[in-house]
């Protein structure tokens, strides 16, 4: 099993969406969240006092996979989210050790 | 006016009609002039709650939203009482005044009019109602202080901004009121300093207040570091949109008639207010190839303020070359000057109020000449800028020395700054134990 965090742009979520159900993802969790990457800040300028604002506001989503699905959520979400200016986000997957669903005690592929 | 009374009655009394009809004209009330005063009155009102109120509380923080509205509120209510018990008699009252002679009451009115003593449904001032002169004058009188609170917005204790209000108004608005407006034997008055509707006793008064108010509190904590933009600058639109709209009202309404110098200065304050609009934008176009909101609305007060005392003698060309100057100028003292400075004026009172009083204070008194078009029936321009000059001078310095004595004495006694932690966490919580937004 995987663990798929992936950072985006903010006006990507529902085709990003679309495209994970496509590819057989059941369920994910969307976080609103701020950062910087390459993309840099933008400035603001309130009656000469200019700030510098380094942190945007992106999307963080959380996804678990099994390891046969895992190549299909990533393209998913790759070919959505990419716009192909800086500032489209990343994609991070790890190793994801054990999964539990709380109502009916199924553990790992059967919880996913 | 008793007496011109008393005349019309004994005239009533005594004198065929025809006779009668001619005494009683003298105070003749018109009822054009008092609907048109009914709602200058609640154009001016209308100025500070909402329209500065919105206007300084979208530049604030989230957290001290409520803390400006209530500040803007509370003072509406204090001056309003104040108003009545000693302060329309302060300011108006013309016992012992006489033209050409300076006396104590060139500075200050007497005590005759306390609790508005004498005023009946048939007072008049002019061709209106006195008590509605007296609502109107009141609504001078509360927009004052309220602008101030911009100067030491987001730090000062409620209860030291209630003792200041009071205090100042006493100390330092009725007596220049009452110097310039009172007639006849006032100071400045006699001394041929025009000011239409307030550049000097407002503006000007309030603006190096608010210079003062924001060197003795001290700056906020992080200023000028820390990010603090304005919270909701649709608010600040709205409310510079009520200002310049309730603007009509203060211009207008002070011809005191509903007549042609009225009518002159409603346009004269219209042109004003788009020329500085425009002169802002300009210059922050130019230096920042940007347009900004914020800017455009800042823009159109200072227009308004400059245009203030000239209402009732410039031209519309006059208005013009004000307003442009006005917005020109005031886009670098608000946004250069304070940093340059380093002091915290958090709403830029002095940067937009006073100094866009003191260029149209200047401005009124060439441009009330006839060779500048003006209506003014002053002797030369270059006589009457000389005289607009003394009559800035000494409103600045006045304002300036009590307002310091004011505000040290109550930092002295009862504190004005809040603590760091309330500070920190904003005045609406700290101050009113309530929030603005309570979205989650």
């Amino acid at each position: 099993m995987q663990w798929i965090t992936a950072i985006i742009k903010p006006f990507k979520l529902d085709e990003v969406r679309e495209a994970l159900a496509e590819a057989g993802v059941q369920g994910m969790t969307v976080t609103e969240v701020k950062g910087f990457g390459r993309q840099h800040g933008h400035t603001e300028l309130y009656r000469g006092a200019e700030y510098v604002v380094d942190f945007l506001p992106k999307l963080k989503l959380e996804i678990a996979v099994s390891d046969e699905q895992v190549e299909r959520a990533i393209e998913a979400i790759a070919g959505t989210a990419r716009t192909g200016k800086v500032g489209d986000g990343k994609i991070f997957v790890s190793a994801l050790e054990q999964v539990i669903r709380i109502r009916t005690q199924e553990v790992d592929a059967d919880a996913l | 006016m008793r007496s011109s009374r008393l005349l019309a009655g004994a005239a009533l009394a005594l004198l065929p009609l025809s006779a009668f009809a001619q005494a009683a004209s003298v105070t003749k009330l018109d009822s054009g002039d008092t609907a048109w005063m009914l709602t200058a009155s609640m154009l001016v009102l209308m100025m500070t709650i909402p329209g500065a109120a919105l206007f300084y509380g979208g530049m604030v923080r989230a957290k001290n939203l409520l803390s400006v509205l209530m500040q803007c509120f509370a003072i509406t209510a204090l001056v309003t009482v104040l108003w009545i018990v000693y302060g329309y008699s302060l300011a108006f009252s013309t016992e012992g005044m006489h033209a050409g002679i300076t006396n104590w009451h060139s500075f200050i009115g007497g005590l005759d009019r306390a609790m508005l003593a004498g005023l009946t449904p048939d007072s008049r001032y002019q061709t209106v109602p006195e008590s509605v002169y007296v609502m109107f004058q009141l609504t001078f009188a509360v927009i004052t202080p309220v602008l101030i609170v911009g100067a030491f917005a987001e730090r000062m204790k409620f209860s030291a901004m209630l003792w200041f209000s009071g205090l100042w108004l006493s100390f330092v608005y009725l007596p220049i009121a009452h110097m310039v407006w009172s007639g006849p034997g006032s100071l400045l008055g006699d001394m041929g300093v025009l000011d239409f509707a307030g550049g000097t006793v407002v503006h000007i008064n309030a603006g190096i207040a608010g210079l003062v108010a924001c060197l003795v509190i001290g700056k906020r904590r992080g200023w000028p570091q820390t990010h603090m933009p304005p919270h909701n600058l649709g608010y600040t639109v709205v409310g510079a949109s009520l200002l310049w709209l309730g603007w009509f009202g203060f211009n207008a309404g002070s011809a005191v008639a509903a007549n042609g110098n009225a009518g002159m200065a409603m346009l004269v304050t219209q042109i004003a207010a788009a020329a500085a609009a425009i002169g802002w934008t300009a210059v922050e176009w130019a230096l920042h190839k940007r347009a900004s909101v914020l800017g455009i609305a800042s823009g159109a007060v200072a227009g308004l303020v400059a245009v203030t005392p000239a209402a009732g003698t410039c031209s519309p060309g006059g208005a013009l070359l004000i307003g442009l100057a006005a917005g020109a100028i005031c886009f670098f003292t608000a946004t250069r000057l304070k940093y340059r400075l380093g002091y915290d004026d958090t709403l830029d009172v002095f940067g937009v109020h006073a100094v866009a009083g003191i260029v149209g204070a200047l401005l009124t008194g060439p441009f009330a000449a006839a060779s500048l078009g003006g209506y003014g029936h002053v002797a030369s321009a270059w006589h009457q800028l000389w005289i607009q000059a003394k009559g800035v001078g000494f409103t600045i310095a006045w304002s300036a020395l009590l307002s310091t004595a004011i505000l040290k004495l109550l930092d002295r006694t009862i504190g004005l700054r809040v603590d760091a932690e309330q500070e920190q966490m904003g005045l609406d919580l700290a101050e009113h134990e309530e929030r603005a937004y309570n979205l989650s």
